[in-house]
């Protein structure tokens, strides 16, 4: 079976995005990295087991599209990025600097394969409808797939876009919300509850799968229904996920929007990291 | 604080019409139906790339002609004007030249920030069409875009454009669609005064143009001030005033050449005259033009004022705010 082989290569896939991250985060000293941990799982299925791309040609015609609401999260997207030979590893160094085309907030002009410019919160998902309905005027079966935060669930702008895919039966449309817990002034459930997601977004129109996003067989059997199930109705991924997921000593940080990592602890996460990777 | 008005007057006869979308052609004026959904139409024909989205005014700004001519190729996004620019954006990077439609209180005011990111920073070839600009809306402020063309303005990548009347309207739709990059355009709908074609007028994106000449003071205007200005010659005439009108319905870019040219030839007032507040439109963008430019005429602005704008009927409120034929002339009169 094409998941179960997979799976131990999407390990090792996830692996790197992780360690991508935390260099990336060691160069700039900062970043949003115990979130770049809890998605990598979700990334690495993405880019290696569920979407059609060429690493050599990012604007591709018919490649699989991949939207980052939530630009804070680029130094996830650039690690997989780089994974999937998007961007060459060298310029992991730049992460955030001058002249770098990887700034800290993700901008379609500067990257390539970022297809959007993210950062102010709730922009994603609407620019994805559009391309839903653009790829079905072109007879295109390439997919948009749009990753946000459960942070991003307070904008309107975000169910506004939601009511209108499912209005219009975007079934090109994959989203995944990222459930970690926690927006910029504290546990995402506290600021403004958002549950029951699964039964609001079905209302809507949607087919749900809520999964734990850390546990790859469960990604990518999601991915995998998303692709191929036959309601015409987009589809969302509820991804529940950890933050700091891979490096014990962030998991169990006290939670924050923004953790802080102290500038010796870098070469201590990536440490942590292959410790784990090994266990 | 805000207090409450106290109540009329009985007995005053007033005006009636301030309907959300009054007419803005005067009684008998020369008219045509719906310029810009007739002109899209034609240019759709040959343009299969265009699509026209709105969000619930397809029937207020005219794009009903074109959703009943491309049924497909017509997306109606409901009363979500957010997602109707997104959407835009993400039609525009597949390929397709989206019209989108709204009033422009909701596309400079609530959907800002999506228009800011999602097509003018990814310089997305989105082409923003909107109705009631300026006070053209017996509402209240609600309805009224006094500030439009400063917010449009202020984003790098927008071309910004204010149009007189239908026979500017119908040139500047394959003008815009020829200009590859995001487009805020203001919409005049419905029964659309017929103006410019007596002056051998033709649009050009970027162009000022002289409609006519005039020794004693220049009326640089945009929109329906054009109009207005024209209208105001033959009582200037009467007193013996000799105005020029240079007409910019290009806002962003400004042909600073043209307006640097006309302003600094000598002994003529300069008055510009837009359906704006004073803060931020073309009167603020051609003083500053100048002041840079070391051109310094007598200059006077004809403009709404800075304040929350009353509702009530048209031709009351634009007499109420200075921009009416009458009160053009009037304050023109007044600051020779």
């Amino acid at each position: 079976m094409e998941t179960l082989t997979n799976t131990p290569k999407l390990a090792d896939r996830a692996y790197n995005i992780r360690r991508n991250a935390l260099r990336m985060g060691e160069v700039q000293g900062q970043g949003y990295i115990a979130q770049a941990l809890d998605i990598s799982d979700v990334l690495a299925v993405a880019y290696f087991h569920a979407m059609r791309y060429r690493p050599e040609d990012p604007s591709w015609e018919d490649r699989d599209r991949f939207l980052l609401s939530n630009g804070h999260y680029a130094i996830a997207l650039y690690a997989a990025l780089i994974e999937a030979g998007i961007v060459p590893e060298a310029e992991l160094e730049t992460y955030g600097s001058d002249e770098s085309r990887l700034p800290m907030s993700g901008m379609a002009s500067y990257t390539p394969g970022m297809e959007m410019s993210g950062g102010s919160l709730g922009l994603g998902l609407s620019i994805a409808v559009g391309m839903g309905l653009g790829l079905k005027r072109k007879k295109s079966d390439a997919r948009v797939y749009t990753l946000f935060s459960d942070g991003e669930l307070d904008e309107g702008s975000v169910w506004e876009a939601i009511q209108s895919a499912g209005h219009y039966k975007l079934d090109n449309l994959i989203g995944i919300v990222d459930v970690n817990n926690q927006q910029a002034d504290g546990p995402s459930t506290q600021v403004m509850a958002f549950e029951p997601l699964v039964e609001k977004l079905q209302a809507f129109g949607w087919f749900v799968q809520r999964i734990d996003g850390n546990d790859l067989n469960a990604v990518v059997a999601a991915f995998d229904v998303a692709k191929s199930h036959p309601a015409p109705k987009p589809r969302m991924i509820v991804a529940d996920t950890l933050m700091g997921k891979g490096v014990p000593f962030l998991e169990q940080r006290e939670k924050n929007h923004f953790i802080r990592v102290e500038q010796h602890e870098w070469q201590l996460a990536l440490a942590a990291l292959e410790a784990g990777r090994q266990a | 604080m805000k207090t409450v008005r106290s109540a009329p007057q009985p007995g005053k006869p007033r005006l009636t019409t301030s309907a959300m979308i009054a007419s803005i052609a005067a009684e008998g004026q020369k008219t045509r139906p719906a310029p810009f959904g007739h002109a899209l139409v034609e240019l759709a024909r040959s343009r299969p790339d265009v699509v026209g989205m709105t969000a619930d005014l397809g029937k207020y700004t005219d794009l009903h002609i074109f959703a009943k001519e491309f049924p497909d190729r017509y997306y109606q996004m409901g009363m979500a004007e957010q997602l109707l620019f997104g959407a835009a954006s993400g039609l525009a990077a597949e390929g397709f030249m989206p019209f989108a439609t709204t009033y422009a209180v909701f596309a400079s005011r609530r959907a800002y920030d999506f228009i800011h990111q999602t097509i003018a920073e990814e310089d997305r070839n989105v082409k923003i069409v909107c109705a009631l600009p300026g006070l053209t809306s017996g509402y209240g402020p609600s309805h009224q875009a006094a500030e439009d063309l400063a917010l449009f303005r202020a984003m790098p990548n927008m071309t910004v454009i204010d149009p007189c009347d239908a026979h500017e309207i119908e040139q500047l739709v394959p003008a815009i669609a020829a200009h590859q990059g995001p487009v805020y355009m203001r919409l005049l709908r419905g029964q659309v005064p017929v103006v410019l074609d007596e002056y051998d007028y033709k649009f050009e994106l970027g162009k000022a143009k002289l409609i006519r000449d005039g020794k004693d003071v220049l009326i640089i205007s945009s929109g329906i001030m054009t109009m207005r200005a024209l209208e105001a010659l033959q009582a200037l005439k009467n007193d013996r005033v000799d105005a020029a009108v240079l007409h910019v319905p290009t806002i962003k870019p400004l042909d600073a050449d043209t307006i640097r040219r006309e302003a600094g030839r000598s002994g003529r007032l300069v008055v510009v005259a837009e359906n704006h507040t004073t803060i931020g439109g073309l009167g603020e963008a051609v003083a500053a033009l100048l002041m840079r430019s070391g051109v310094h005429p007598p200059f006077r602005q004809i403009a709404l004022p800075d304040e929350f704008l009353d509702a009530g009927a048209l031709p009351t409120l634009h007499d109420r705010y200075g921009i009416s034929t009458a009160e053009v002339a009037r304050q023109i009169k007044q600051w020779l």
